[in-house]
């Protein structure tokens, strides 16, 4: 039986000598790895793990293709549902999805999807120039797409397909959203990957202008009033970062997430060739447990400081991947679970020296359904540190919101829109983390390739001027 | 690419150039800021809009030598290019949010320093086209670092100060408002600083013994200038603000100096720090 045969481990560059680098941490499987890993799948009449996967992908389909060796027909399965596969393959939280739910892994361990989208996303990206795209013939309208992240890219480029002229907006020098600023090189590499999956974005015919921050640069209505576009898709993501409120917070080696993995991804403050600096000194400490705070403790050790993370919570509430916990854990991060900051510690030129934390024992569930950390009073100490990095989540920049009038957010600064992305604003639609605060790849490309399908129909029912 | 239409020293280490940025110079307004790489490896640093031309598409940046980013940028000649120039970033200045009626009674009082000089330039001609001359007091050590007196001549009623006597009267800003205001009577609704922080800082402690309203433009460090990365926190009021969204202008009398100074001075000493080559002075 198929399922007698052991998940195929996935070879990685070795611990110790990756958490020196910021090479790739997993290199994916090779040709014979994957035919053997997707020969596990037992092709189940009802797929669960399609029901899982945020954008339904036919997983069984593609992974049958890629067992018989049809790469480019199990590239054009996933195509029909994901515009980013190598991105998605390497960053999903596959464990809560399509493999979480795999009939595999409820006696042994699931199919490794997450890995065999890899390699298929992979596989195309190497082999484009063999599988022509022809842009289709333009139908005389256009959209505008602010934000140039994974519900941008993929709402642009389905847009595209099917006839509009697309302009994607970026604000900074360069493409591609978090995928550039905040996922680490280590985790995502950005000229073989991310570039590459932009590239065929434009080959499209898509048109990407960096350095327009719409809002301050253009507004949304010049885009609909001024240039003549058609509609606008919104896809500026959660940008904006959130500190503690403790005191100490604005000391000097004090950071956000987003800034110390912004100069390090974006500006390669890392590569003594760029201009950039970043401090990171002996010590970093990485406030928070999601993936951002995985991202950065693992970017500091790889800078050459000791790195820690510090969770209120124990670490079966840590919401990052349990692959990302397991790298840091190899890589040598130090895990100081139950503990919660209660103030950063200065020197007398006001530079970090410390970060005071309180124990945390777990109560009762709150309304997140985890257990709810409370203070162990008297348990103050302070952990000795030069850097303290905070990860507390990030929520959407008000810029677009504050400079469109008639364009309804929800408290937490949320872009109100429907399922299929459209907003109080005729013509304005909204996806991925600007809609529903922080989030995965996967939803924003769904949310993005919905919107785009409404903006279809939208463009299509109005009236001919 | 941005091309750099016209490029000309105001001093020996301050340089003015035309940069051809048609979106940017048709939304630019007196107060905002752009942010600019000068090539593929370039950091992106906020510099304060001095002048635009709607028509010709064109923004003017004043940018003095201090470190390696601005060398680079001073570096460049008329005909070359930015590889980025994004903006306008930031609030508009206040002036412009007051109503036609009030703005017409406004007596206006800038204070610049240093290369401050050049961001004040476009409020005060901004003011002149709205009826309002203002008075402008512009501080220098000596007068041959003077940059942007004649253009401001031009728009506004300009005081010359400088530390060692040579031009004007001889001290710093705070000794020339005094002046300005107890001997020769002045009396002033509103009042911009632009300049290095210290001066900043001590200009709006004299205004508030005066009790003039005061703006000031923070010059914080910044990454992406859109409120993404938070490195130009600065407390106003006790509160956490950003200066690339909230600012670059905040009210004087409220803004921590002494923190947005050692926060400004972060990266001062190592610029780019490994800890094996750690010589950061901070930690002893």
């Amino acid at each position: 039986m198929a399922n007698r045969i052991p998940r195929v481990p996935v070879r990685e560059q070795d611990p110790a000598r990756r958490a020196t680098n910021f090479e790739e941490v997993c290199y994916g499987y090779n040709d014979e790895e994957a035919r053997l890993e997707a020969s596990r799948c037992l092709n189940c009449k009802a797929p669960r793990c399609m029901g899982a996967c945020p954008v339904h992908i036919n997983i069984p389909a593609f992974v049958a293709r890629v067992a018989a060796g049809d790469l480019a027909g199990a590239a054009a399965v996933i195509g029909a549902d994901s515009s980013l596969p190598s991105v998605c393959g390497r960053v999903c939280p596959q464990e809560n999805q399509c493999e979480g739910s795999c009939v595999l892994g409820i006696k042994s361990e699931p199919v490794a999807i997450g890995k065999l989208e890899r390699y298929v996303g992979d596989w195309a990206i190497a082999h484009r120039d063999e599988l022509p795209v022809s842009p289709a013939p333009r139908n005389g309208h256009k959209v505008a797409v602010i934000g140039s992240g994974p519900s941008g890219l993929a709402c642009a480029s389905d847009l595209a397909r099917m006839g509009y002229e697309v302009k994607i907006f970026e604000a900074l020098h360069k493409v591609g959203g978090v995928l550039v600023y905040g996922i680490p090189e280590f985790r995502l590499p950005k000229e073989r990957i991310v570039a590459e999956e932009v590239k065929s974005v434009k080959d499209l015919g898509v048109e990407i202008e960096t350095d327009v921050i719409v809002g301050r640069t253009l507004t949304v209505d010049d885009l609909l009033d001024r240039e003549g576009y058609d509609a606008v898709f919104i896809g500026t993501g959660a940008g904006l970062p959130r500190f503690m409120g403790i005191e100490g917070e604005n000391l000097n080696g004090v950071f956000s997430a987003n800034e110390f993995l912004t100069r390090t991804n974006l500006m390669h403050a890392y590569d003594d060739s760029f201009d950039t600096p970043i401090y990171t000194g002996r010590k970093v400490v990485v406030v928070g447990g999601g993936n951002v705070a995985m991202d950065a403790v693992r970017t500091a050790k790889r800078l050459g400081a000791e790195a820690v993370i510090v969770y209120r919570r124990s670490e079966a509430e840590l919401p990052a991947r349990k692959e990302e916990v397991h790298h840091a854990k190899e890589e040598g991060i130090e895990f100081r679970m139950l503990t919660n900051p209660v103030r950063v510690v200065g020197d007398d030129k006001g530079w970090v020296k410390g970060i005071e934390c309180v124990e945390m024992t777990l109560g009762e569930p709150d309304e997140s359904g985890r257990r709810r950390p409370v203070e162990k009073e008297g348990s103050n100490f302070v952990i000795d540190c030069d850097v303290v990095v905070m990860a507390l989540g990030t929520s959407p920049n008000p810029l677009i919101k504050s400079t469109t009038e008639g364009l309804q957010c929800n408290r937490k600064g949320c872009i109100e829109a429907t399922e299929d992305g459209a907003t109080s604003r005729e013509g304005v639609f909204a996806g991925g983390d600007a809609v529903t605060g922080a989030a995965t790849v996967i939803l924003a490309m769904g949310a993005g390739r919905k919107a785009a399908a409404a903006i279809d129909s939208y463009i299509k029912s109005k009236p001919r001027q | 690419m941005f091309e750099i239409v016209s490029r000309r020293d105001l001093s020996p280490n301050i340089t003015e150039m035309k940069v051809k940025a048609p979106r940017v110079a048709q939304s630019a307004q007196p107060g905002q800021f752009v942010i600019v790489r000068v090539d593929e490896l370039g950091e992106r640093i906020p510099l304060t809009i001095c002048d635009y031309d709607r028509e010709k598409g064109t923004v003017t940046i004043v940018t003095q030598t201090i470190g390696i980013s601005s060398a680079k940028i001073n570096s460049l000649k008329q005909g070359d290019a930015f590889t980025d120039f994004a903006g306008p970033l930031g609030r508009p200045s206040d002036l412009l949010e007051l109503p036609e009626e009030e703005l017409k009674k406004q007596r206006v009082l800038f204070v610049a320093g240093g290369v401050g000089t050049a961001p004040v330039y476009p409020q005060a001609k901004w003011l002149k086209e709205h009826g309002v001359t203002a008075d402008v007091i512009i501080g220098a050590k000596t007068k041959d670092i003077f940059t942007y007196v004649d253009e401001m001549r031009k728009v506004a009623n300009v005081y010359l100060c400088t530390d060692d006597g040579s031009e004007g009267f001889h001290g710093m800003v705070t000794g020339l408002m005094k002046d300005l205001i107890e001997r020769q009577g002045k009396q002033y609704d509103r009042c911009v600083i632009i300049g290095p922080m210290i001066m900043m800082k001590f200009a709006a402690l004299a205004t508030r013994e005066y009790n003039i309203p005061t703006q000031v433009s923070l010059n914080a460090l910044m990454v992406d200038g859109t409120g993404m990365c938070g490195a130009c926190r600065v407390t106003v009021d006790g509160q956490t603000r950003f200066t690339c969204v909230d600012g670059p202008e905040f009210d004087g009398h409220k803004v921590d100096f002494d923190e947005a100074m050692r926060r400004q001075s972060m990266y001062r000493d190592n610029r780019k720090t490994h800890p094996e080559t750690h010589n950061c002075k901070c930690h002893g």
